[in-house]
């Protein structure tokens, strides 16, 4: 039988698996760790069959390594996977972080390495569901999966006393919007019949889902808001900074971005795309402004998680901009800077941990001078700065050169002043970043952590960075091995949605519930 | 008989060969013995320099193309847009390989023996050789993003070099500033290239400047705003009004690098850019005369700053930014070629220069304040004698190289069609007559009058006292072996090579430019012809009057010259303590000029202090802290209730998760029920 068929089912069971197998096995010595350690790596390898099988030439709006099988006749729930551009290259971003974040967290999670693996495992298989799921109702459960093992993390392994306060903030932020989400999907079944996306974007093509326009809007907006609090979007990042602070590395490395970002492109855009463009330059204003408000209060942060939080925004502020621009290229940089995101906030993420590791504060005035000390710790920071403020050459400068480029195309002559605010990101990121390198390791030893006897970056932790190091430099020279998928993606994206004459197909396919059937009475 | 598609295939080895330097030495470089470091670094240096003298050869065969292009793997790719990795060879690049390689070798000779006693030495040869990789990059580029590519990355080693030794505060802020105000710069250069994007659909320059030309009715519009904003690169890159203030601090560097990035290559980027880009330019005479205005504005106002400074290296650092401020100002009136005729001159004798003093703060072990020099000519005469070459060509003295450039910008300037032609002249004059003065007094300062160093008879730590010379601390390690007690002392033969070499250069340099109205055949003019499409104009306008012009209006500046330098003389060794008591009786004017007119504080006051506390106190305080976090904590406030299940949760309870789980489901199924009516018509 040929693997493609059931690769996606695959990659949600094995972690799937190994949670189950960890939550059996005695906590023992190391065994968690390794545990963990093997199940990520099996995951990590098995996404990787997808671009080596992946079928470059495909046909824009067509999904691959699809599995769609009746699950629950009546209401219409199928269990329906597959992925393209879009999704691919998520998809092995988060198997290729995932061993990154357990080896990170060996020795810093001491006690309850049970629930801890368990968790973070339950979390990856709530991710990579989230890409695959093209059935709405199996998306949203992969969704809600996603937000509990998160909280618990936070609320269980947090650093300080804060951690359960951060937590119900999480909690509440991502909660509540999350089952407005649920509301806007069951009258979209209930309008349609189906939770099928492709059959639904072909309905929204062709103006089909409602003719009540404020009812189409609020139902949108229950599905933008859900994906931009997620994201999160200025101004809705309430949680964020707590939650940043607070989390152990290896959730902090997934928390942000991706999630939100892809199902804002996948659903909003297929589902909603006449109020998606008709909300756009809000997005983008909220995009642009969110760089710089990043940026800005990045610059005057002594903590340096919380520097890490507020750059994390201006960074999913740029694909937010992008993305609304409804340019290829604002598109195509706004997916592709999404997995720079993972990328470069991951190695930045696992580099303050562990530097919290060492010395015990996040306070940058507890530091300086450490550059004599820790040789090859500042050169890891280093690089991974130029990453994050976007040297060309490096992965970070790809997708924001598209994204930017994106929005100066736009005909319209306000997205070009917002994007000459977004461009002042440039200098405010460059601004914050350099500023932490010289206060954490130029200058004067500082006497509160001068006289700490502790090792340069270890062989675990080098191993940890450098597999990122090492895609930021193939993927800031060899974009288009990436950019191939994601363009057609976004290409197609980018486009008008073209209704496709198939009357008698979908027919067929639509599973015509009663609810439907009285609907078009 | 070589040929061009075969040198081809080895044109991207100039740039990689230092980078693969830039990785033996930066990875495994720190357990080599000095030595190899230096082998390493200097043969991914010598090798591009012999590829450039083989293109050279090549491209200057009869009947070899103008252009040579060299187009490999795409770099990015999406629909609508696709940039490669491309390179392109013309007359202009070769200029700039040959000052990159050549100037480049020889301060990385220079270094061997300037650095011989630094820790960090490999670091030090690893950075120089990105900074090559990079700088090759940059002028090779055959597209604005891969021109940009080196553009930032030069900004890159700069960044490392001049913060080199970090554990000096002043030297990381240095670097740190270097690196942001170059930033503003590339914001304007990003704009330039969406615009581009937006316009033209290609990055390519040969794509970009084949549509202008194809299209002669295009003038000013958008071409204004893109050129306009690729000046404000310029600007940043070449230190010019108002970003000229990263320049001055850079000099925490170690000298050679001064030498090499900020003053022979990384600065004159942006003259080569607007160079590059003079079809754009030429198109715009608002974007033209801009750059012009700025040219002089800075050459004057740097010169002026310039004169006051008692730091070797900052007075030279001065000089450096006005005499950028030429270059702009040549672009800036359309004689492209006087400018990078000036940027090759200046390559040869600043360079000359920064090394020259290198070797002055080396014989002093690391004094840089030229109030504790004098009457050195006779304790290290070959710097000496290269210095003299130095500043005698900067001057303008006739026969030396910057004569010759200066005053084909000069020249140019007066016959301009600008309506400020005259004035661009006189500001320009007026500069040539400070930079006589201001060099000379450097000069005479260090090498004549009475000593008024102290002997240092304690270790040969020059590296070190470089850079704890300002007082902060002792913080590099030197090698005890090397501990030898002398006094002021010639540079070895590793640094005084390089030196007569760049001495020698800086007075031939000039002759490729000499004018036909001196009796010259100003073959560079010739040589760039094909690229600025100006060689036949500038044969035809020489008439018999415009060389009368020519000859009247160099007269004019050698006189100029000539009144600088014996104001000079005067001050600083007829009758030394003129310029203090001169500075005495108007104490409110020297202040300002000798605190560089308070710029850097001006610009923080305005700028960085009112940013910094808007982003604390208003974004950070008000905005997020109260209104983002605090309904936040509002909503929390107001679940209480809510929060005590939230707290099972975080037990870690599996149960009350399953709980969570089941009352989702419920709610689910509830709304599907009811909810369906809801919103049914």
């Amino acid at each position: 039988m040929n693997i493609d068929h059931t690769i996606l089912t695959v990659l949600i069971l094995v972690p799937l698996a190994g949670a189950v197998l960890l939550a059996l096995l005695p906590d023992k010595g190391r065994l968690m760790q390794w545990g963990a350690l093997a199940v990520t790596l099996i995951t990590f390898i098995c996404t990787l069959h997808l671009p080596a099988r992946y079928d470059y030439s495909a046909v824009a709006g067509s999904f691959q390594f699809e599995q769609n099988h009746e699950w629950i006749n009546s209401p219409a729930i199928r269990y329906h996977l597959g992925v393209d551009g879009l999704s691919m290259w998520l998809v092995v971003l988060t198997g290729f972080l995932a061993p990154l974040g357990v080896l990170v967290s060996w020795n810093t999670i001491g006690d309850r390495k049970k629930l801890f693996y368990t968790l973070f495992l339950l979390q990856q298989v709530a991710m990579i569901g989230i890409f695959v799921s093209l059935d709405l109702f199996l998306y949203y459960a992969f969704w809600e999966l996603s937000l509990v093992p998160m909280t618990l993390l936070i609320a269980t392994f947090g650093r300080s006393a804060n951690r359960r306060r951060a937590a119900i903030k999480y909690f509440l932020y991502t909660f509540i919007p999350s089952a407005i989400l649920l509301v806007g999907m069951l009258w979209v079944y209930a309008r349609t019949g189906t939770f099928q996306l492709p059959e639904l974007a072909q309905l929204a093509a062709a103006h089909n889902i409602s003719s009540n326009n404020a009812a189409l809007w609020l139902a949108s907006l229950a599905f933008l808001v859900a994906f931009a609090v997620k994201v999160p979007v200025f101004p809705l990042h309430g949680w964020l900074t707590d939650a940043i602070t607070e989390a152990p590395t290896a959730a902090v490395m997934v928390l942000v971005g991706k999630l939100g970002l892809y199902s804002i492109l996948r659903f909003s855009f297929s589902i909603f795309p006449e109020q998606s463009r008709h909300i756009a330059p809000l997005m983008i204003a909220l995009g642009a402004i969110g760089i710089v408000y990043g940026a800005l209060i990045a610059l005057v942060q002594k903590d340096l998680k919380q520097l890490a939080a507020y750059g994390a925004l201006g960074h999913v502020s740029v694909v937010v901009l992008g993305i609304f621009t409804f340019t290829i290229a604002g598109i195509d940089g706004g997916i592709y800077a999404t997995l720079n995101e993972g990328i470069g906030a991951g190695a930045f993420f696992i580099l303050l941990g562990i530097l919290y590791e060492r010395y015990g504060t996040y306070d940058m005035r507890d530091y300086g001078g450490l550059a004599a000390k820790l040789p090859w710790m500042v050169t890891l920071f280093v690089i991974t700065t130029l990453s994050v403020i976007g040297l060309p050459m490096l992965n970070g400068f790809v997708g924001e050169f598209l994204v930017l480029t994106g929005g100066m195309q736009s005909a319209v002559t306000h997205h070009t002043r917002w994007t000459v605010l977004a461009t002042t990101g440039v200098i405010l990121t460059a601004s914050y970043m350099l500023w932490m390198i010289q206060r954490v390791f130029y200058g004067d030893l500082n006497e509160n952590t001068a006289d700490v006897p502790v090792p340069d970056v270890t062989a675990r932790e080098h191993l940890a960075l450098w597999p990122l190091i090492a895609v930021m430099l193939f993927m800031g020279i060899a974009s288009p091995y990436w950019l191939r998928a994601i363009d057609t993606a976004g290409t197609y994206l980018a486009q008008e949605p073209q209704p496709i004459e198939l009357p008698a197909a979908i027919s067929t396919i639509v599973p015509q519930t009663s609810a439907a059937q009285e609907a078009t009475k | 008989m070589p040929s061009a598609s075969m040198i081809s295939d080895y044109l991207w080895l100039i740039p990689l060969v230092p980078f693969a330097g830039f990785l033996i030495n930066g990875t495994v470089g720190r357990k080599f013995p000095r030595p190899l470091v230096s082998a390493v670094a200097l043969l991914c240096t010598a090798l591009p320099a012999a590829i450039v003298a083989w293109l050279w050869i090549v491209m200057k065969a009869d009947g070899a193309p103008e252009v040579l292009r060299v187009v490999s793997q795409p770099w990015i790719a999406i629909t609508g847009l696709q940039i490669d990795f491309a390179l392109t060879v013309d007359h202009l690049t070769l200029i700039m390989l040959g000052v990159v390689t050549g100037v480049g070798f020889l301060i990385h000779v220079y270094s061997v023996g300037y650095m011989a006693h630094e820790e960090g030495y490999w670091r030090f040869f690893a950075y120089l050789n990105l900074f090559m990789f990079f700088m090759l990059v940059l002028v090779l580029a055959e597209s604005f993003l891969l021109l940009f590519v080196g553009w930032e990355g030069v900004g890159l080693a700069s960044y490392l070099l001049i913060g080199f030794y970090f554990q000096k505060d002043s030297a990381a802020n240095a670097g740190k500033k270097a690196f942001i105000v170059n930033r503003i710069g590339d914001f304007g250069f990003l704009l330039a290239m969406f615009l581009l994007v937006r316009e033209f659909g290609s990055l390519d320059f040969s794509h970009i400047f084949q549509a202008i030309s194809v299209n002669p009715e295009w003038h000013g519009g958008i071409l204004t705003a893109i050129a306009l904003l690729l000046v404000l690169g310029a600007v940043g890159k070449s230190a010019q009004i108002p970003l000229y203030v990263w320049l001055p601090d850079a000099m925490e560097g170690p000298t050679p690098v001064s030498a090499l990035i900020h003053a022979a290559t990384m600065v004159t980027a942006g003259i080569y850019m607007v160079a590059r880009c003079h079809v754009l330019f030429d198109r715009s005479p608002y974007a033209l005369g801009v750059v012009a205005i700025i040219g002089a504005a800075t050459a004057i106002f740097a010169a002026c700053m310039g004169m006051v400074q008692h730091d070797i290296k900052r007075v030279l650092a001065y000089s450096t930014v006005s005499q950028l401020g030429y270059m702009f100002l040549a672009c800036g009136v359309g004689a492209y070629t006087a400018g990078i005729f000036h940027l090759l001159t200046h390559a040869f004798f600043k360079a000359l220069l920064f090394l020259s003093a290198g070797s002055v703060i080396h014989a002093l072990s690391g004094e840089q304040d030229m109030r504790k020099m004098g009457g050195l000519r006779k304790r290290i005469p070959i710097t000496f004698w290269t210095m003299t070459m130095g500043v005698f060509a900067i001057a303008g003295i006739p026969g030396w190289a910057g004569f010759f450039s200066k005053d084909e910008i000069l020249y140019q300037a007066f016959v301009s069609t600008n309506p400020l032609g005259k004035l661009l002249w006189l500001v320009g004059l007026i500069t040539a007559g400070m930079t006589a003065f201001y060099m000379f007094r450097l000069w005479f300062k260090t090498f004549f009058g009475p000593e008024r160093f102290e002997e240092h008879t304690d270790l040969h730590d020059h590296g070190a006292a470089v850079h704890t010379h300002s007082g902060s601390h002792a913080v590099m390690v030197v090698d005890p072996e090397d501990n030898h007690a002398h006094g002021v002392h010639e540079s070895p033969a590793v640094m005084t090579v390089p030196l007569a070499i760049l001495a020698l250069l800086s007075i031939i340099g000039g002759w490729v430019g000499i004018p036909a109205a001196m009796g010259g055949h100003n073959e560079i003019e010739h040589f760039l012809g094909p690229v600025f499409s100006t060689g036949a104009i500038a044969e035809a306008a020489t008439t018999t009057a415009s060389r009368g012009l020519e000859l009247g209006l160099a007269t004019v500046s050698v006189l100029v010259v000539a009144i600088g330098f014996f104001f000079a003389f005067v001050f600083y060794y007829k009758k030394p303590g003129t310029a203090a008591a001169l500075a005495a009786k108007m104490p409110a004017l020297y202040n300002l000029v000798a605190h560089k007119f308070y710029i850097d504080e001006v610009y923080s006051a305005l700028i960085v202090s009112p940013l910094l506390m808007f982003s604390r106190l208003f974004l950070g305080g008000i905005i997020d802290g109260g209104i983002v976090n605090g309904s936040g904590a509002a909503a929390g406030a107001t679940t209480r209730g809510f929060s005590s299940l939230v707290r099972r949760v975080q037990s870690g309870n599996i149960r009350s998760y399953a709980g969570w789980l089941a009352l989702g489901a419920a709610a689910v199924l509830l709304v599907m029920i009811f909810g369906r009516s809801i919103w049914m018509h």
